[in-house]
């Protein structure tokens, strides 16, 4: 007779079976979506929010079954969120200062007219 | 002098010392890896010739085959792990050494990139997408291959514990797969931000 462990067990197989297949779709779904254009026509914001929000949900199912997060114990939680938070402001404060210093804006519109230029041809 | 908490866990964490150790050092590695990605954003958004679409010469076929290479990769690690839970030894081994080969593919095939890119003479130097692109890619093949050196020891001569310490060796394979996952992760953003956006 199988005992309980070996029941749990399988059972969390037939888990990692179902994230596989849905990670192999999310990456088929990214690259088909990367055909079409989202948002506004000269910009790639809307492109890059959906392959991002994709390739969140992809590392959400890795971190969560994969790595166990979903039954982990509460203080890797609150290492990882940590983590997150720093994560999270190494990001914005990178942006922040890009977009802080004097002339950026004007340096972004130029290249985006350079872009442009060579898109064009000219 | 035997390793405490290798088996059992510590009582104030609730877990055995190497997986506290290995998440606090995934830790680290996000913060690396972020430190990165914020490298790219400043570049993308501050450079007035950014390359786009087929201007990069990236192969999205050989990506998106190299991705399911790792998510594949991914899973049969997973059920590495699983097997010595079900104490199924030789699914172990079979799982354990089917991750290292998919690591040797995706190495291979990485390869094949990195010679195209070359003879196509697209080096760092050439533009600022490729600087980030081969610096991204690059570290985190040196990854790959960190992970596949720790599978193939455990696959092989690191296997032999199993005849002695067996809840060691599990838990050794879990804190390996943790690792390798980790560069599964990885890989799940830098494929659309390098080859699709």
């Amino acid at each position: 007779m199988e005992t309980h462990d070996a029941a749990v067990f399988k059972r969390h197989i037939r888990q990692y079976i179902g994230v596989f297949v849905a990670l192999l779709v999310a990456t088929v779904l990214t690259v088909a979506v990367s055909y079409v254009h989202f948002g506004a026509e000269d910009s790639h914001v809307g492109n890059v929010t959906v392959a991002l929000i994709i390739a969140t949900v992809k590392a959400a199912l890795v971190a969560g079954f994969f790595m166990h997060l979903v039954a982990e114990k509460r203080s890797i939680h609150t290492m990882l969120a940590t983590t997150g938070v720093f994560f999270v402001a190494l990001i914005a404060l990178t942006v922040f200062a890009f977009y802080d210093s004097p002339g950026s804006h004007d340096a972004l519109k130029g290249g985006r007219v350079a872009t442009e230029a060579v898109a064009h041809g000219h | 002098m035997d390793i405490p908490y290798t088996v059992q866990p510590r009582e104030d964490t609730g877990l055995f010392n190497a997986k506290v150790g290995i998440w606090l050092f995934l830790a680290s590695e996000v913060m690396l890896f972020g430190a990165l990605f914020s490298s790219y954003i400043l570049l993308r958004i501050g450079s007035p010739d950014w390359l786009y679409g087929e201007a990069k010469h990236l192969n999205i076929p050989i990506g998106t085959f190299n991705t399911a290479v790792l998510i594949t990769s991914s899973i049969t690690m997973v059920m590495a792990w699983a097997s010595l839970k079900l104490r199924q030894f030789d699914k172990y081994k079979l799982y354990l050494g089917l991750t290292v080969l998919l690591g040797l593919v995706f190495m291979v095939v990485k390869g094949f990139e990195y010679r195209d890119k070359f003879q196509h003479g697209l080096f760092p130097a050439t533009h600022t997408f490729y600087a980030i692109y081969f610096t991204l890619t690059g570290l985190h093949a040196l990854h790959v291959l960190g992970g596949m050196a720790m599978n193939a020891y455990l696959w092989g001569p690191g296997s032999k514990m199993w005849r002695t310490e067996p809840e060691r060796l599990t838990n050794r394979v879990e804190v390996s797969g943790l690792f390798w996952h980790f560069v599964d992760l990885v890989w799940i953003f830098l494929f659309p931000v390098l080859y699709l956006l």
